[in-house]
């Protein structure tokens, strides 16, 4: 087993880890931490997997920072909606029962 | 000349985006009229353009696919893109007036608006799989921006919802690709296409990945809760754009993915399984919209429901005979453009009524019979078309793919089918028989300008001929694929 | 768990029989056309130079979508600002290096590791630092000079690559002999854009309370 596969696995193992925490945990904060692993893992797979034969193979890196890029982009405007959410209801998770007047339209 | 289509179709939407950033939004909105304008007759010559000549590969940059990006100028793609200019343009117009022009975050309706539209058209001229990854996310971060627009808390909650889904639905999409390019060092469909030998189960798990991710960005049953609300609460243009154009995106990137890799790394249990969730939206899609309190809500449901019919491709092409997968091939892509047209249709005119009666109860539509029989009459017309009666394009489509089940012996498709029918015949009579209620003390309803009115009649009009004119837009899809399949893809 | 099992099967299983492509030769044969020696800024910025251009567009979504519906207490509170000396002259000896490095960052792009996604991120970090310093940054608002500096990289790129389809070659391609140039003028642009949308999300938050009511009324 090379290096590259050993970075490969540790990708699947944060891919899982980020999937549960993304599905399990209702926090907003935490479930956009839980997605920033999962994209970190799919990272990793991605860079670990395509490295074989003869050198660095840089096509997956230049992908990875793009990827990486778009994955600020999607953070920082999860970031940005979550604060506004949380400044105008005070809650910190999407759950939030039958309270009225929070539900798509139910108001 | 259609080199020179093809930098106009990629490079009108990103300027205007960019232009109309720095603009208020009175003056973004002649701009844009402009740019639609472009766009439009853009999309019209290279549609002509390829009907003459065939399908072509475009290698962006000058670089030839695998090392560069190239474009997959078929049939297929340029009938959507001159899909979205007629949506896109459709719901443009309407926004403008539609809109409050004084609130000071309309301005970036403008850019979001046009930055979805330059992700639509990457999506569908895409052929690599990394750049149909980034295209994806172009499309979902501003349909979030737009649901979000205006920030209030149930928006915002919506849009949360909305962007989580997409984003795992992406990152699902995106460890596939990266499978496939470990195993075959390049992200080029067409090159994996021809590499592909058999199902190894390393690229049957990246396939269910892939599907899975684009399924929840599709919405499809039972991964479909984050669409009502994101749909229901946008303002109608931004519902419209989403539900006609955003979500059949991921969709056809999905059957994109199935019809040219499908018949190696497809099982006949992931076929039927696959129709039979599609089968599963259709019902339950039309019963939710069919209860819903809320007049956008029975829309946003029926959009389930309707997503549903598409994926009846995986079963209806699997493991069947040439003509009968060409005939449910031609009866998805057929409920594409008529579901697109049809509920871009709905949403603008349920945004007027909704405008009118000053409420987005389906009770509170009570006599708006009488003052609006223009917008109630376009809802009508598209429900026709949902509900799949002739001559109409849901007709067509439903014909087909009832033609091919019935031709592969998977007869119970045909059941869905028809239930689909009835059903969606229910809950659009249900908004009619609210509308039509007499009441006496109804005579403070708003009118909306007559623009607003003309626009979802135009569609709804262009969903009904849709059935009509079914045979010459079929033939032109038909035809490229076979043009583009014969030609060498790469140096 | 068994999404984890499945997925380490099919990495294994991929890396056991993948294929050697072609890529990296066709890759080397054609980097000295590309304008740079590094590969990735290559890649980057040449060969999937779309990926890259749609990549600025979200990210330009992500900074117009921070200016335009923030509406909580801006980051850059007085409250969170310290007046304190040693910082401040602190602060002076690390504002010039660190755009030194921004720009060293940059320029090492084209041999080298760097580029101007690290560049943006040095130049926005300087930003915050001195915004959190308390040092009078009146251009970060939103205000028509804000949204230019968006949309500036994205801009000059768009200009370049409609500019390859005007002289009658691809839609983003780039004469051979001046493509080095161009990649850097493309370069300079995007640091300066990235850094600004960086740092707007991170200061630009206007305070309105108002709100769009619920489409018709919500009653």
């Amino acid at each position: 087993m090379s290096l590259n596969l050993l970075y490969a696995l540790a990708g699947v193992a944060l891919c899982g880890i980020g999937l549960a925490g993304f599905l399990l945990l209702n926090h907003l904060l935490r479930r956009l931490l839980a997605f920033n692993l999962l994209g970190s893992g799919v990272f990793l797979v991605l860079v670990g997997l395509a490295q074989h034969g003869d050198g660095p193979d840089p096509v997956p890196q230049a992908l990875v920072l793009t990827g990486i890029v778009v994955a600020i982009a999607a953070t920082a405007l999860a970031i940005v909606l979550i604060r506004r959410y949380f400044h105008l209801t005070g809650r910190t998770s999407l759950d939030t029962g039958n309270n009225a007047g929070d539900g798509g339209g139910e108001s | 000349m259609s080199q020179w289509l093809i930098a106009g179709l990629l490079f009108t939407p990103l300027a205007w985006a960019a232009l109309s950033l720095l603009l208020g939004f009175r003056q973004g909105r002649w701009l844009s009229w402009l740019g639609m304008a472009i766009q439009m007759a853009v999309s019209l010559a290279l549609w002509f353009a390829v009907m003459e000549g065939g399908g072509f590969y475009y290698a962006l940059g000058g670089w030839n696919a695998p090392l560069g990006i190239a474009l997959r100028v078929d049939g297929l793609a340029v009938t959507f893109v001159l899909l979205t200019a007629a949506v896109g343009t459709a719901c443009g117009l309407h926004a403008g007036v539609y809109l409050d022009a004084d609130k000071p975050w309309q301005r970036y309706f403008w850019p979001l608006f046009w930055f979805l539209w330059a992700g639509l058209n990457g999506v569908w001229l895409g052929a690599d799989l990394f750049n149909l990854y980034v295209s994806l996310e172009l499309i979902s971060l501003s349909a979030v921006g737009l649901v979000a627009l205006g920030g209030e808390a149930a928006a915002l909650r919506a849009a949360l919802r909305y962007l989580f889904a997409a984003l795992l639905g992406s990152l699902a999409y995106l460890l596939g690709v990266a499978l496939f390019y470990g195993r075959f060092g390049t992200l080029s469909l067409a090159v994996i296409d021809q590499l592909l030998v058999g199902g190894e189960p390393a690229l049957i798990v990246a396939l269910l990945l892939m599907l899975a991710g684009l399924a929840l960005k599709t919405a499809l049953f039972p991964l479909h809760a984050w669409l009502p609300p994101a749909h229901g609460i946008a303002r109608s243009p931004v519902s419209a754009l989403l539900s006609g154009l955003v979500i059949k995106a991921s969709f056809y990137i999905a059957a994109r993915l199935w019809m040219e890799l499908g018949d190696r790394l497809g099982s006949p249990w992931l076929a039927q399984g696959m129709g039979v969730l599609g089968a599963a939206a259709v019902i339950w899609g039309s019963w939710l919209a069919f209860c819903q309190p809320h007049l956008k809500q029975v829309v946003a449901y029926s959009s389930v429901a309707q997503i549903g019919y598409l994926f009846l491709l995986f079963p209806l092409t699997f493991a069947v005979a040439e003509p009968v997968s060409l005939l449910a091939q031609q009866g998805i892509t057929l409920q594409v453009i008529s579901h697109a047209l049809a509920k871009a249709a709905m949403f603008l005119a349920a945004g007027n009524l909704i405008l009118s009666v000053r409420s987005n109860r389906v009770k509170a539509l009570a006599g708006v019979s009488h003052f609006l029989p223009f917008s109630l009459f376009s809802f009508g017309l598209a429900g026709v078309s949902l509900m799949g009666l002739p001559p109409t394009g849901g007709f067509a489509a439903k014909w087909l793919l009832l033609q091919a089940s019935l031709a592969s012996g998977q007869w119970w498709w045909v059941v869905v089918l028809l239930l689909g029918g009835v059903l969606a015949a229910a809950y659009v009579f249900r908004i009619y028989r609210a509308s039509f209620l007499e009441v006496s003390n109804s005579d403070d309803f708003y009118h909306p300008p007559q623009s607003l009115e003309a626009i979802p009649m135009i569609l709804a009009l262009l969903a009904l001929g849709l059935g009509l004119v079914a045979e010459p837009v079929l033939s032109v899809l038909a035809l490229p694929f076979e043009v583009v399949a014969a030609e060498a893809v790469h140096p | 768990m068994g999404f984890v099992v499945a997925l380490a099967a099919a990495v294994l299983g991929a890396a056991g029989a993948a294929a050697p492509s072609e890529l990296s030769d066709q890759l080397q044969a054609s980097l000295a056309r590309s304008g740079v020696e590094h590969p990735v800024t290559a890649v980057l910025l040449n060969f999937r130079s779309y990926d890259t251009l749609l990549e600025i567009g979200v990210l330009v979504i992500a900074g117009m979508a921070g200016i335009s519906l923030a509406s909580t207490n801006a980051l850059e509170d007085p409250a969170l600002r310290s007046a304190d000396s040693l910082l401040y002259a602190l602060q002076r000896w690390f504002v010039p290096v660190m755009l030194l490095l921004a720009a060293y960052l940059l320029w090492a792009g084209a041999d080298r590791p760097g580029g101007a996604f690290q560049a943006g991120a040095v130049l926005a970090a300087t930003g915050v630092l001195m915004r959190l310093g308390g040092l009078p940054m009146a251009f970060i608002r939103p205000g028509i000079l804000l949204r230019l500096g968006l949309v500036l990289g994205f801009a000059v790129f768009l200009l370049v690559a409609v500019a390859g389809a005007l002289n009658g070659e691809a839609f983003l391609a780039y004469p051979v002999t001046i493509a080095g140039g161009l990649i850097l003028i493309i370069e300079i642009g995007l640091t300066f854009s990235i850094g600004m949308i960086l740092l707007a999300l991170f200061v630009a938050a206007p305070v309105t309370d108002e709100h769009e009511p619920e489409e018709g009324g919500g009653l």
